[in-house]
């Protein structure tokens, strides 16, 4: 027993254990203190509110009703346990039957089941309390049938999933019998759930026996239960209910533990996760390297952080300058991790609650990108910036038609009424070449390709005055030969817009024909921000170099293999000491690996290296 | 078409459901260990008035003709005379059932309207574990509510409102001011389950892309919860609801007894008590009836708003 594995250290197993452990110790020890005063008849303190004679005031026999409640726990919680492990038992193996019978068996046994499971445990059990009769046998019995079909279905789901694991078969195959897999191989290794469902359960039966007891029909004077004191302490309820809140307090208290205790039992036995802690709040602002200002949208210092799976902070964006100037197209590229579409997502303030994000400077025109808005502001982002997803057929909603997202546009922030936004949405698809545009307006998204949703996309972008379109790698999720439409489309769209575009893409080819900067990120940094004309004539950083080389080769010789870019860039969680390139790079040298280079001005672009290449002029 | 063959399909499930529960009620006097008759009368009763009463039950027959007379019986509306009060059951059901129908009803539009509402508030405010004060408030609020039962919320409601403040009456049925403690007491546990699962189920469709999408184009809170988070919500919370509302109904029982409310719930406890089988045949068959009736319609529901979800759960 490892107390300090995280399934240990989880604040519900703790509370799950220690509920647990509060009712274990109310029925061993609380009769056992409490049993005398519980019984002892006293003609001169009968029915008397709360005081000396009684915490909770006294019986019309002058008995402590506390007390009561306190030796109640044996039999209400004795009762609930046997109807628990009988119905228990009952169940598994009505459940684990099909697996030795004849399949029309088990199909019978499972409608019989599912048709129990249909009904209400309390109906149920008023079904065999009418043929038993009233009294607790009859309870126990009516409980523990009306528990039987939820393990019998349980069993029978979970035996049909390991019926079918490699060691069943091969035990079959060696020529075990049934019964003999059914007993080493299937119950062991369900055992798990089943106790889980057991202890759940029986915070269900002591309830549905409290509440038989309440109505009279289950466990029946002399003896007494919760349910019983219950009923009992009604009567007087008007003139003080004092005796009713015992027994029903711990009647919630007992249902409430139990189903704590088996959610840790859950988590410890590793069949429910361990929750993980909140992500830390947004740290102050780094001190960062070049702000500028007075673009279209400006970024300095963006720092972005998640929470990993132990709930500590995870730097994946980190120090991040940019500035887009107005209907300027501007590329982001890195490989997957890089971290280049959380930093569009913190830019466009769409960030889940999962990640943070500050930033020293983070604005588009006046509208600031971080934390509170105005509302004005807030309204003309959704209009001014729109954003085109990675996967159109994930970006729509699947219950609404294809026409919401447009018809929402125009009419929020194009200031248009419902017909006339309809129009233009019927217009703007027409326009991103989709047939029959005002019937498709209200087909389902699933009616379409994923390169039409694309579109479609476009055209939500195009239905208010777009001024910087985002657009995360818009092409990833699409087949080849659409690629290309949709990619013409987006800039078509830039064309008639004016607008800017900000383009997350890896494929350095598509880079180059939309876009005319590059920004390009490694391990969450920004390593070199360049003009789209520099990158073929020579980019400074070698990990572009290198991005470069995989495109195009070195010779562009296409008789050889292209060239792989060895190694892989580091984790997010990994300690970098200075440059993150330096353990792939064939040009670090000691000061790469110890000292992290900022990003510094060489001509047009900015570079963040020690040992930039040799930056070749274009001819 | 494949819309209309699965609920076909539900419809055959139902009827099976309904006649398997007819089967059963029938079938409970028989399970009587001994003999049902002399244990209604008691033991004193003179062996003619056992004799006739056997003979009014239709037992002396044999078992098949006496479910096909129950059959024909149930085709008239006839479920046969109360042992205890010497009056046609259906009379007493059909004076009783309204009773019931206003309870449950009123609990049920509670539970459904602040079940999701109070749901996917509890996650808007909650996405992302930024707010785990919150959370935590709401989730031991519901997890208390959830595994308080029905008749332990009743008391506590009437010592509460009834007795200490007087707000309201504290049993029977009368003006409007006596269905607010039972339907509340009906509805509370209930309403807590369901917000918890719409929660759930809240917090993952939050995560979805096409909820950010909407986020992108900044609408208004009402249009991003209302329209475009509820319905992705609503298929799992109507799930739920055929197994919460049906539970809701039994729970009408235990109510209706706190409050002496005159309705199927105490009927049946009487009815058990002083072992009158053909009432007590008649409750439970109404009453689960009610249960099937609410599973059907959910299902129906389902297939309705969400299609594909429906029939790929088939």
């Amino acid at each position: 027993m490892d107390l300090t594995d995280p399934r240990w250290r989880d604040g519900r197993t703790r509370l799950g254990l220690a509920a647990g452990a509060a009712l274990l110790a109310l029925v061993t020890v609380g009769p056992w203190i409490a049993g005398e005063a519980a019984g002892t008849v006293r003609l001169d303190h009968m029915l008397e509110g709360p005081g000396p004679a009684g915490l909770l005031g006294t019986d019309e026999l002058g008995r402590d009703i506390l007390a009561r409640v306190v030796v109640a726990s044996r039999l209400t919680l004795g009762l609930g346990l046997v109807a628990t492990l009988l119905g228990a038992s009952v169940g598994v193996l009505v459940g684990a039957l099909p697996a030795v019978t004849p399949p029309w068996v088990g199909r019978l046994i499972a409608t019989l089941t599912n048709l129990a499971l249909a009904f209400p445990t309390l109906l149920l059990t008023l079904f065999v309390a009418a043929i038993l009769g009233a009294g607790a046998q009859s309870a126990l019995l009516a409980i523990a049938l009306a528990i039987a079909p939820i393990f019998a279905r349980l069993t029978h789901t979970l035996a049909a999933g390991v019926g079918g694991a490699d060691y069943v078969t091969a035990a079959r195959a060696l020529g075990a019998r049934p019964l003999t897999i059914l007993a080493r191989h299937v119950l062991p290794n369900i055992a798990g759930p089943l106790v889980v469902t057991a202890v759940m359960a029986m915070g269900g039966a002591v309830v549905v026996l409290s509440g038989l007891s309440f109505l009279g029909l289950g466990v029946q004077a002399p003896a007494y239960d919760w349910g019983g004191l219950l009923n009992h302490a009604l009567g007087r309820v008007w003139t003080d209910p004092a005796p009713a809140l015992a027994p029903a307090a711990a009647i919630v208290f007992t249902g409430l533990a139990l189903s704590l205790a088996g959610e840790a039992a859950s988590i410890l036995l590793g069949l429910s996760p361990v929750r993980r802690r909140p992500p830390p709040a947004a740290r102050q602002a780094p001190a960062s390297s070049l702000l500028s200002a007075g673009g279209l949208l400006d970024i300095g210092g963006l720092d972005v952080e998640v929470a990993d799976a132990r709930g500590a902070p995870l730097r994946i964006v980190k120090d991040v300058s940019f500035s887009l100037r107005a209907g300027e197209r501007v590329a982001i590229v890195g490989e997957s991790g890089s971290g280049k579409s959380m930093t569009v997502l913190a830019a466009a303030g769409l960030l889940d609650g999962r990640a943070t994000a500050s930033a020293a400077l983070a604005t588009f025109g006046a509208a600031p990108l971080l934390g509170a808005r105005a509302t004005a502001d807030e309204r003309r982002l959704g209009g001014e910036m729109p954003v085109i997803f990675q996967d159109p057929l994930a970006a729509f909603n699947p219950l609404l038609p294809v026409g919401v997202p447009l018809v929402e546009v125009g009419m929020r922030h194009g200031g248009l009424s419902r017909p006339a936004a309809r129009a233009r949405a019927a217009e703007r698809l027409g326009e991103v070449g989709l047939i029959d545009a005002a019937r498709r307006l209200t087909q389902p998204p699933h009616a379409f390709s994923g390169g039409m949703l694309q579109r479609a996309m476009i055209a939500t972008a195009l239905m208010a005055e777009p001024r910087l379109i985002i657009a995360d790698e818009p092409t990833t999720a699409l087949d080849v030969t659409v690629q290309r439409q949709v990619l013409e489309r987006l800039g078509a769209a830039c064309d008639e817009t004016g607008a800017g575009l900000l383009l997350i893409s890896h494929d350095l080819a598509v880079v180059a024909e939309t876009c005319e900067r590059v920004l390009v990120m490694y391990a969450g940094r920004l390593v070199e921000d360049l003009p789209v004309a520099d990158l073929v004539s020579g980019p400074a950083h070698p990990y572009t170099r290198a991005l470069l080389d995989c495109l195009l080769g070195p010779d562009a010789d296409r008789g050889k293999p292209l060239p792989v870019l060895e190694g892989r860039p580091p984790r997010p969680e990994e300690e970098i000491a200075g440059c993150a390139f330096a353990p792939r790079c064939a040009f670090a040298d000691a000061r790469c690996r110890i000292e992290t280079p900022q990003l510094a001005v060489i001509g047009a672009r900015r570079v963040a290296c020690w040992r930039p290449l040799q930056v070749r002029r274009a001819a | 078409m494949d819309r209309l063959r699965f609920l076909l399909r539900r419809v055959g499930r139902f009827a099976v459901s309904l006649f398997a529960l007819f089967a059963l009620t029938f079938l409970l006097v028989h399970f009587v260990p001994g003999d049902p008759v002399r244990a209604s009368l008691g033991l004193l009763a003179p062996q003619e008035l056992v004799e006739a009463r056997r003979q009014e039950l239709g037992l002396d027959r044999p078992l098949p003709e006496q479910f096909a007379r129950h059959v024909a019986a149930l085709a008239r509306g006839d479920l046969g005379t109360s042992l205890s009060v010497r009056r046609p059951v259906s009379e007493v059901i059909a004076e009783r059932l309204p009773a019931t129908l206003a309870l449950a009803g009123g609990a049920m539009l509670i539970v459904v309207l602040a079940g999701t509402g109070l749901g996917l508030a509890a996650a808007a405010v909650g996405a992302g574990g930024r707010r785990p004060g919150a959370d935590m408030a709401f989730n031991a609020t519901s997890g208390l509510l959830t595994s308080t039962p029905e008749f332990v919320t009743a008391v506590a409601l009437t010592s509460l409102f009834a007795v200490a403040l007087s707000w309201a009456p504290v049993a029977g049925r009368g003006g409007a001011a006596s269905y607010v403690l039972p339907t509340l007491a009906l509805a509370l546990g209930p309403a807590a389950a369901l917000a918890r699962v719409v929660r759930t189920e809240g917090l993952r469709v939050l995560e979805e892309d096409y909820m950010r999408a909407a986020r992108a184009r900044r609408l208004s809170a009402w249009r991003l919860y209302a329209v475009h988070a509820l319905p992705n919500c609503l298929t799992a919370a109507l799930t739920v609801s055929g197994l919460i509302l049906g539970g809701l109904v039994a729970g009408t029982v235990l109510v209706e007894n706190v409050f002496a409310w005159p309705g199927l719930g105490s009927a049946i406890v009487t009815a058990i008590t002083q072992k009158d089988y053909p009432l007590t045949q008649g409750v439970i068959l109404v009453l689960g009836a009610l249960v099937l009736l609410i599973n059907f319609g959910v299902d129906v529901l389902i297939t309705w708003l969400d299609p594909r979800s429906a029939l790929a759960r088939h």
